[in-house]
């Protein structure tokens, strides 16, 4: 009897020796196929690190956003681990907010990180977040609807071309409109489309001095561009479709093109989801000509808010996730086809990673993107689709209503640029960047 | 003599009220419905009402990748704490102000709805850092808390507006033979106030249940209610109004079951001192 109080004794002794010497750490994300699929695969990495649990708390993005600034803001240390978006790292970065990734250990090699995205997630030289899949637009369209119409796309397509083969493949009898592209209002929706365009029409949100610049012509020129197009080889209802609507109108055969997210490629051809999966082409974002692309940039990342006490283990489990042999891992339980894309230059060199349709267009779009000089003229600020100043998401979604509601009709081109114009003025004195 | 009611009347009010009860109820069923289809099929244009593919695949995979017992879990715990916890402060208080009015009772009245006019969002920052410094942060006997104050108001003003109905003669005759405070709220104004208490409780439970500002953003992990289940579930590239819907479907179930089955309690409580 006692024999056998003295062993449960010792026994349950150890196990909670055990468990105090285990740390949980609490990673935030987005529910993102990526991410899920990580969730799915961390077996591995608590086979490496049996002193380290895993908690998940997965949000909606908005709300992941929200509910992160409120914690990182206040220091509240309720995460370890946050995903993030290029947005907002280097804003974060420049608060304090974020813990510098220096010790990822010998096996990381940081230089292999594709030099935009990294460029994108450093902040005065010093990486902040570790990019998990990176992502620029490009344009998808349909082969069987080009070659019926006898029209070849080019590899880098001008708007123009882009914009006469939309209209001569659109078919509204039959429901197929030639051009599907963003139009629900908000900062990374249809203003990270518009944003982006702006910026190979020579338009650019600030001048030198952070004056406003939707009263000058490319402006009028990207938006009436956009409108019209819409306008006549658009799906009706434009202004409210957003990434996923998009999607599911190009998976059932209604889009002869999608400009958007390099990572819609990998839904689109695939046979399970999408009634067009073998008739799919991929070209470069297009162009005017004038040096600069309508291409973006955004890789969801993961970084250590400056408030966590756990920040060793943190940093050991982004190396393992953003790591060499996290893209292995999924090749082999999952496929090539499912790798975290627009991450490394290790994986775009590798020859099974070459087979996939889009590997080749992905990193080209995601090379022609540039943070640090995103447009014709100069700007004062960093980000391709964004402005990284911390006043954008309120003033992106401002605009962005204004757009839509030019899409819709309910406003014209001129009164949304006017609106705009005014409202970022309004802010941008406001927060002083111009008195 | 009650007025009689022709036939060709009685159907129109029927039928009204029938569209009336589908029309209010369409989102849930809609809810359900998107919940058996595939991604496709949840988006597609136009959608179709009950010719679709049936599939469990989406609660199989909701299934998998959360776990839904530990959501449901918190929610009872939180919703009915708070409930049990606010009726606890709010019987004494609408007592004291049925029965024992002063001339200031109404400003009470209105100074403590007032507390709902402000938006959450304008307290959250104070509030989060009274719970990051008090160790509260992600734990339900926080959330208990928070939700007891913010239903505080409506649960007294329900329970006064139904006290005011209970003759204060027979609280005065408990008196007379003696009954002390406790006893006069315990053992006659309770049993007479019971439907309007069951009430109260039971918007309550649902007010807290379906709460999703404090909820979501005062937890982490640990005390994470369905609000935060459901909030798991949306996308912003990749389709999933099928499994949102399937998490939604899943959340929504046990409240709904109980309002079911109180139904009858609900609305008596609701309607009572409607009609003298």
């Amino acid at each position: 009897m006692r024999l056998k109080a003295l062993l449960l004794g010792t026994s349950f002794l150890a196990v909670s020796g055990l468990t105090a010497g285990a740390e949980t750490l609490t990673i935030a994300t987005v529910n993102n196929g990526d991410m899920i699929r990580m969730q799915k695969l961390t077996d591995d990495f608590k086979a490496k690190n049996p002193d380290i649990d895993l908690e998940w708390v997965t949000l909606e993005e908005n709300v992941l956003r929200q509910r992160v600034t409120t914690d990182i803001a206040t220091k509240g240390g309720q995460y370890d681990v946050l995903t993030i978006g290029t947005y907002e790292v280097p804003i974060w970065a420049k608060q304090d907010w974020l813990l510098p990734l220096e010790n990822l250990g010998e096996d990381y090699d940081v230089d292999d990180l594709l030099p935009p995205i990294r460029a994108g997630l450093s902040y005065e030289d010093k990486l902040y977040a570790a990019p998990f899949y990176g992502e620029s637009s490009m344009v998808m369209y349909r082969t069987d609807l080009f070659e019926e119409a006898g029209l070849e796309m080019p590899e880098a397509p001008t708007w123009e071309f882009v914009a006469d083969a939309a209209r001569k493949i659109t078919d509204k009898d039959n429901e197929i409109y030639g051009i599907c592209l963003r139009g629900k209002a908000g900062w990374g929706e249809n203003m990270a489309f518009l944003t982006a365009t702006a910026n190979s029409f020579g338009a650019r949100w600030f001048d030198e001095n952070w004056q406003p610049q939707f009263d000058q012509p490319q402006w009028k020129e990207t938006l009436d561009f956009y409108v019209n197009l819409m306008k006549d080889a658009g799906p009706p209802g434009a202004s409210s479709n957003g990434f996923n609507e998009n999607l599911a109108l190009f998976q059932s055969g209604k889009c002869g093109m999608w400009i958007d997210a390099t990572v819609a490629a990998s839904f689109v051809t695939d046979p399970e989801e999408s009634t067009v999966a073998d008739k799919v082409g991929f070209a470069l974002a297009p162009d005017n000509g004038l040096g600069k692309r309508g291409n973006w940039l955004w890789a969801w990342s993961l970084a250590i808010p400056a408030g966590t006490q756990k920040a060793e283990a943190a940093e050991k489990f982004i190396a393992w996730a953003t790591g060499k042999d996290y893209l292995e891992l999924v090749a082999e339980k999952e496929g090539w086809a499912n790798v975290p894309p627009g991450t490394r230059t290790s994986l775009y060199e590798n020859p099974e990673y070459a087979k996939i349709p889009f590997a080749e267009m992905t990193i080209n779009s995601i090379n022609t993107a540039d943070p640090n000089n995103p447009t014709v003229d100069p700007v004062p600020y960093v980000g391709v689709q964004f402005v990284a100043i911390p006043e954008f998401q309120g003033l992106g979604t401002a605009v962005g209503q204004q757009f839509s509601a030019a899409l819709a009709g309910q406003v014209t081109v001129d009164q949304a640029l006017q609106s705009a114009q005014q409202l970022t003025q309004r802010e941008m004195m406001k927060s002083g960047y111009i008195k | 003599m009650a007025r009689a009611i022709s036939p060709r009347r009685k159907w129109t009010i029927t039928v009204v009220a029938w569209l009336l009860g589908l029309a209010i109820f369409f989102p849930i069923l809609w809810t359900v419905l998107t919940s058996f289809k595939t991604e496709g099929e949840a988006i597609a244009s136009p959608p179709s009402l009950v010719a679709f593919d049936w599939t469990l695949a989406n609660y199989f995979e909701v299934q998998a990748r959360s776990n839904y017992f530990k959501y449901v879990g918190n929610s009872i715990v939180i919703a009915v704490g708070s409930t049990l916890l606010g009726l606890l402060i709010a019987i004494p208080a609408a007592w004291a102000m049925a029965f024992s009015p002063t001339k200031r009772t109404k400003d009470v009245l209105m100074w403590m709805l007032s507390t709902k006019m402000l938006p959450p969002v304008g307290v959250l920052v104070p509030i989060y850092l009274i719970f990051r410094d008090t160790g509260l942060l992600d734990s339900r006997i926080g959330l208990i808390g928070v939700l007891t104050m913010i239903n505080l108001p409506i649960i007294v003003w329900m329970l006064y507006t139904y006290f005011r109905e209970i003759p204060g003669e027979i609280l005065e005759a408990a008196r007379m033979d003696g009954a002390s405070l406790a006893k006069e709220i315990v053992y006659v104004l309770t049993p007479m106030a019971l439907p309007g208490i069951a009430s109260t409780m039971l918007l309550n439970i649902i007010l807290a249940w379906n709460e999703a500002f404090w909820t979501l953003n005062l937890t982490a992990s640990s005390a994470a209610p369905l609000t935060a289940f459901i909030a798991a579930y949306s996308s912003p590239e990749g389709l999933f109004w099928a499994k949102l819907s399937a998490a939604s479907t899943l959340a929504i179930a046990p409240i709904l079951i109980m309002g079911w089955f109180s139904q009858r309690q609900l609305i008596r409580g609701l309607t009572f001192g409607a009609v003298k």
